[in-house]
């Protein structure tokens, strides 16, 4: 509790306290899930929303537990299972603030198929992915995004799986709004969340997450303030991609290569560098790529932050609303019209 | 006209009680479309009425032979009929392959009036039939009264300036059929005229060509000598006054959530993934739109449960359809619905098993996993439908169980039920039963905490839905602390948790009626007790006993799960107990170890009912050995 903002004041009058439940979180010392949550609390006053207008639905696993620590409603699941419920929770109730609370097995693994088909449908859910690149409330096991070659229990000769690319995924599936978030980095987050939060459509919001006991480390390349200036671009609309500690590197596309430039070495300057625009998708999908690059390619691109992608689309609620209202224009059923059907006789 | 005339006042019309008829032909044939024309017009007409269309789970399986045969029987009666016959008495056979696959049901003496392309030599070797035999020539049909009907080339005869396409004029024989046998059953053709006419409104010519087949069917039977000596028959309709409407199972179960939804004052959600022969539910719903229903076509089984637990969560009345793979898939979610305890209908339409199975043909054979089918004690409502039209009032009921009693509740129904159907007389909103939600009314900060489960005295909690101000709370699949919801791993608080969850279930018994005996002596030698879609054939079977003198009763269960408070009572009635059954004997394993008695079984797992002439030798041989 020592982290909250007092800074914020909400329109009704809530702090982040409002939204903090009376259990005490029971994650491991160190883990990246309490900050996580802290912000989660932290952005609820910033939003126009009210405790009992707030659900957060989760399925299994240690981020999944996130619902019992917020002064919400909230549903902890079954493993994989949180989109579906939180879709179904929202199109029955649209006026409803609703948040997934999910990880990398839980949203990629078993709930796999739940995932993209929540994204093509576009719910307007606010899906926060904590993905910590393991398995931890089962101990150590790998995961659908761990790194090739990460031993663990189950991979003691490292792990041979190709990891999924979460955005590309989303991407590629249809899904309205990628963003990328640090559990470090609490106020980028907190702003990324709010984003997240004002989007309409399903909003995924991929937070690295340090799991200091299973898989210490793993975004170790994006953590320490050395690593981070070099290793990380973040996103902002209709600005250039420029990173570096000295903010002079940047990233141009030649073609449909993005390509890793010095500013400082002449022949190229912020002017030619790659724009962001978060409604392009062509771009987005590049920028889902770059961590492919970071892995497998010679050139050493930046891991991007922030939001690379989002499109105003009608939600799925809207659209089953809209077309219930249409079905209602001259006046809703009336239960003996039900019984009676449209096909009755009568027999005298 | 004249001649016409002429000839019909030559052809006696006989009056008959009642008459079962098959329509069997090709799955290309049209043989539902022609089925469910000759029930609506009867219906129409007033006759009691059963259905029952039997079709492969291929959608065009290979034409001629007898995998594609695809048939539509149904009784209609001056009486009250409770199943589509044991035997059918007419059978039309548009091909071979139809022939060969029914005779079997047709009576000794029954008539069939077959398609004579059908039994082409082409047709005839597709059907299996050895080279240089037809059923039709070589003397095997000499027991059957049989009408061979070159039916194409009188239809192609009829619609030659129709200016259709062979293909399209072709396709117009089953009106031709159609429009024969309602010559032959005295049946008026009007009703089918409006419907092939709103049918074809875009097509004119269609719809012309179609009636005119129709026209020529039933003019063939005034002008042929072929029907002289049989002559026409004449089933009076003795329905009572009233609106009706026909309704198969699936479509019943349908308007039962939407009429229950209403009733309870909620909006309702099915949360559903397309399964034979469960789909017409979510097919029907997805049309309601009017009535507020919001349909969720899931990406699969458990995100059609998970998503309508959702929806109970947020306060619809929720639920999804099913059949037994799909049934298999939700356990999971179920036991998350027990524990949470929120209301949910879960229906599913039985077929044949294990595994795909047989998708399209009727089975009772998961009642024990509708029992028992979840990890953990997790004990839910289990109730059964009896007949197309009680799939609405047992689905109503499960309904009103579920929000009332704060849980899900399985309601069975199988392919039989789901596909067939009968006339229902057109029910009253204010015959229907009350529903009543236990929704938490709003806490302010002053009052003590919310306690998400705390218990009435029946042991159900309240549902507080996300919305309302002061009730916030958690819940989920951990086991929670009794009263207060909180995660609790406490070894005694599990204990008494999982008590009070079968407990509430248990007490369900004191608001669901009592069983009572549907036919036949309080007291007596023999007890057939069934379940589910074998009522019709048990029923009959019953009243043919009891017309021949001997000590039987029928009682048939809706209430599985809990049984009702007074049925050990009346198993202690009788000398013997019977138990049909389309499984391995699921029921009789429940009467069995719940009563402490040894039933008679009678098992049939061949993916069609039991027909009444079954049961009624079953019944005499036990009543036999008394």
């Amino acid at each position: 509790m020592t982290d909250i903002d007092t800074t914020i004041v909400a329109r009704q009058g809530l702090t982040a306290k409002d939204f903090a439940s009376n259990q005490e979180p029971k994650w491991c010392p160190g883990c990246g899930d309490h900050a996580v949550l802290q912000q989660l609390k932290n952005v609820m006053p910033e939003l126009d929303v009210t405790p009992e207008n707030v659900v957060f639905v989760s399925g299994i696993g240690c981020s999944s537990r996130l619902p019992y620590y917020m002064a919400t409603y909230g549903v902890h699941g079954i493993h994989g299972r949180a989109l579906p419920m939180a879709t179904g929770l929202k199109v029955s109730r649209p006026e409803l603030s609703v948040w997934v609370a999910t990880g990398d097995g839980d949203a990629l693994s078993i709930g796999g198929n739940h995932f993209i088909h929540t994204l093509r449908r576009n719910p307007d859910l606010n899906v926060v992915l904590f993905n910590n690149e393991i398995y931890g409330l089962t101990k150590g096991q790998y995961s659908p995004t761990s790194k090739i070659g990460l031993r663990t229990v189950t991979s003691p000769s490292g792990v041979i799986d190709q990891p999924f690319n979460t955005a590309a995924l989303t991407i590629g599936s249809g899904g309205s709004f990628f963003a990328r978030a640090f559990d470090r980095d609490g106020k980028y987050l907190r702003s990324i969340l709010k984003r997240a939060a004002l989007h309409k459509g399903t909003s995924l919001v991929e937070i690295y997450q340090n799991c200091p006991i299973f898989n210490n480390a793993a975004f170790e390349a994006f953590a320490t303030p050395d690593n981070k200036a070099d290793n990380t671009v973040y996103l902002e609309q209709d600005k250039p991609l420029v990173f570096g500690k000295e903010k002079n590197k940047g990233i141009r596309l030649e073609g449909f290569t993005p390509v890793v430039v010095d500013l400082d070495k002449g022949g190229f300057s912020v002017n030619d560098l790659w724009v962001h625009n978060e409604s392009d998708i062509n771009k987005a999908g590049i920028l889902a790529r770059f961590a492919d690059a970071f892995s497998h390619s010679e050139e050493v691109l930046p891991r991007p932050f922030g939001v690379f992608y989002a499109e105003t689309r009608i939600t799925y609620e809207d659209a089953l609303t809209s077309q219930i209202k249409d079905a209602q224009k001259n006046g809703s059923g009336t239960l003996a019209e039900l019984l009676k059907g449209d096909s009755s006789y009568e027999i005298k | 006209m004249t001649d016409t005339q002429k000839t019909t006042r030559q052809v006696n019309v006989i009056s008959k009680t009642s008459v079962s008829v098959l329509f069997a032909g090709d799955s290309g044939d049209g043989m539902q479309l022609t089925g469910t024309q000759f029930a609506n017009t009867v219906a129409i007409r007033g006759s009691e009425l059963n259905t029952f269309p039997n079709f492969p789970s291929e959608i065009r399986a290979p034409a001629g032979t007898i995998a594609g045969v695809s048939g539509f029987q149904l009784q209609f009666s001056s009486k009250p009929v409770y199943t589509p016959g044991a035997r059918f008495d007419v059978m039309v056979a548009m091909n071979s392959a139809a022939l060969k696959a029914n005779l079997k049901d047709l009576h000794r003496g029954g008539i069939i009036i077959a398609g004579t392309e059908g039994f082409d030599e082409k047709n005839l070797k597709l059907a299996g039939y050895p080279e240089g035999a037809n059923p039709l020539e070589d003397g095997t049909l000499d027991n059957y009264i049989v009408f061979p009907v070159p039916v194409l080339q009188l239809t192609r005869e009829a619609l030659k300036e129709s200016g259709l396409s062979g293909k399209e004029v072709d396709r117009c024989k089953n009106m031709f059929v159609l429009g024969l046998l309602y010559w032959l059953y005295t049946l008026p053709l009007e009703g089918t005229i409006e419907t092939l006419q709103a049918k074809f409104q875009k097509n004119i010519q269609m719809a012309d060509a179609n009636i005119k087949a129709m026209k020529a069917g039933h003019n063939f039977g005034d002008e042929t000598e072929l029907f002289a000596n049989l002559g026409r028959f004449d089933i009076a309709p003795q329905k009572q006054h009233g609106t009706y409407r026909r309704v198969t199972g699936n479509e019943a179960c349908a308007i039962a959530l939407t009429a229950a939804s209403k009733k309870a004052g909620l909006e309702l959600f099915l949360g559903s993934y397309p399964i034979t022969p469960a789909t017409e539910i979510l097919q029907t719903l997805a049309k309601k739109k009017k009535y507020g229903v919001k349909t969720f076509q899931a990406e699969d089984e458990i995100a059609g449960i998970v998503s309508s637990i959702g929806a109970a969560y947020g306060g619809a009345l929720a639920a999804t359809n099913t059949s037994g793979p799909g049934l298999a898939l939700k356990t999971e979610a179920l036991g998350l619905a027990v524990i949470l305890e929120v209301p949910l209908v879960i229906i599913n339409v039985q077929r044949g098993g294990p595994s795909t199975g047989l998708p399209t043909k009727p089975e009772q054979s998961d009642l024990l996993m509708a029992m028992f089918g979840r990890h953990g004690e997790a004990p839910l409502p289990v109730i059964a439908a009896y007949s197309p039209v009680d799939c609405f009032y047992t689905t109503y009921e499960a309904a009103r169980i579920a929000i009332e009693h704060m849980t899900p509740v399985i309601c069975l129904s199988d392919g039989y039920l789901a596909l067939s159907s009968e006339p229902w007389k057109v029910e009253s909103p204010d015959n229907l039963a009350e529903i009543k939600p236990r929704f938490q009314p709003a806490r302010s900060p002053e009052e003590p905490p919310y306690l998400p489960y705390k218990r009435d005295d029946r042991l159900v909690r309240s549902w507080a839905i996300p919305g309302t101000k002061g009730l916030e709370h958690r819940i989920g699949g951990l086991e929670k602390q009794n009263e207060t919801g909180n995660v609790s791993h406490d070894p005694e608080n599990h204990e008494l948790m999982t008590k009070l969850r079968a407990e509430k279930i248990a007490r369900i018994a004191d608001s669901i009626p009592l069983q009572s005996i549907d036919n036949g002596p309080q007291k007596g030698d023999l007890l057939v007790l069934g379940w589910g879609s074998s009522y019709g054939a048990i029923k009959t079977a019953v009243e043919q006993a009891l017309d021949e003198g001997l000590s039987v009763a029928h009682a048939h269960l809706r209430y599985i799960h809990p049984f009702p408070k007074n049925l050990g009572a009346i198993l202690a009635s009788y000398k013997k107990v019977l138990i049909p059954e389309m499984n391995c004997g699921q029921l009789l394993h429940l009467i069995r170890s719940t009563f402490l008695i040894a039933p008679v079984g009678y098992s049939k797992v061949q993916g069609v009912p039991f027909n009444e002439m079954e049961i009624l030798a079953k019944i005499t041989d036990l009543i036999k050995e008394i």
